[in-house]
């Protein structure tokens, strides 16, 4: 068995592993770590596909962004995790059903012998001067800037959304009104009284 | 040698297994929106594979995009589920009946 069959299958078996430990955990935290290990798993086998870039970006917002949200949001949220589990196991039986159709399904499509695998040989390798971020960066910055851009602004929508949802108003904060602020005159806020002046105490100043 | 097969196949079983996730994990959302991610991950495995045996980076331009995109989603997501725990003091999918539907 060569080297890159033996990755591969040791990889594959990982990342089967992982999920499958997303979907049965019990508590959500060890789920969100079986993601992380699922995630970088996966970002080895892009690697094993020559898909460099995309591989290191997995690890990098996957791993280093979404998922630290993800364990941020599980242990900043106090689940009582005895109602969530109830009944868990209730659906498995139709569940398996359709998982296992569904894989037999593909299995017999997209296994070997009806694939026809000859007409996609494996490609040779990349010569040594090939960068994968440059191919990638290069179509990004062309023909997909249009798209490109779009993703930008689906970013923004996203940071706005977020940070609008989640922020709450306290009550017994004290707010600063910048139209009313900006309203206000001179009249308001300055009352000029006339008053007789004082006599000067001459006795008790000495 | 490792084929195009292989790697169609090892996506499909990934994404079964989210299937599956989703129908066990029904009342827990985090749990929910965890398989959406693997499912996504599975998807954009297929399109890796496609893209390297075909040799055309087309296949990773999309991957790119859809990791944007789902990025945005879980974030917008996970605000949705923490609004969420502050109103009704629970991600439980059976408590999430106030529109009466």
């Amino acid at each position: 068995m060569d080297f890159e069959k033996s990755a591969f299958y040791f990889f594959s078996v990982i990342l089967v592993v992982a999920a499958l430990r997303v979907i049965t955990a019990r508590n959500p935290v060890h789920a969100a770590l079986a993601l992380v290990l699922a995630f970088f798993t996966a970002a080895a086998l892009w690697l094993l596909l020559e898909a460099e870039f995309l591989a290191i970006a997995l690890v990098l917002v996957y791993v280093g962004a979404v998922m630290v949200l993800f364990l941020f949001v599980v242990m900043m949220l106090d689940i009582n995790l005895d109602r969530l589990r109830e009944g868990y196991w209730d659906y498995l039986v139709p569940a398996l059903i359709v998982a296992g159709v569904m894989v037999l399904e593909m299995g017999v499509i997209l296994g070997g012998r009806y694939f026809n695998l000859t007409s996609m040989p494996k490609p040779a390798a990349a010569d040594p001067g090939y960068s994968n971020t440059r191919t990638l960066g290069r179509l990004l910055y062309t023909e997909y800037v249009y798209a490109f851009e779009i993703a930008a602004v689906i970013l923004l929508v996203a940071i706005v959304a977020a940070i609008a949802l989640t922020l709450r108003k306290r009550k017994d904060n004290k707010y600063q009104i910048p139209s009313k602020q900006v309203s206000v005159r001179r009249e308001d806020r300055v009352r000029l009284i006339s008053m007789p002046s004082e006599k000067r105490d001459t006795g008790a100043s000495s | 040698m490792i084929a195009l097969s292989h790697y169609l196949i090892l996506g499909a079983i990934l994404f079964s297994i989210s299937i599956v996730g989703i129908f066990l994990n029904r009342k827990n959302v985090i749990i929910v929106l965890m398989a959406i991610e693997l499912m996504l991950l599975a998807v954009n495995l297929n399109f890796i594979a496609f893209s390297y045996f075909l040799q055309d980076t087309a296949g990773q331009v999309f991957v790119f995009f859809i990791l944007t995109v789902a990025a945005a989603e879980s974030a917008i997501g996970l605000a949705i589920l923490v609004v969420l725990f502050r109103n009704i003091h629970s991600i439980n999918v059976d408590d999430l009946d106030q529109l009466k539907g």
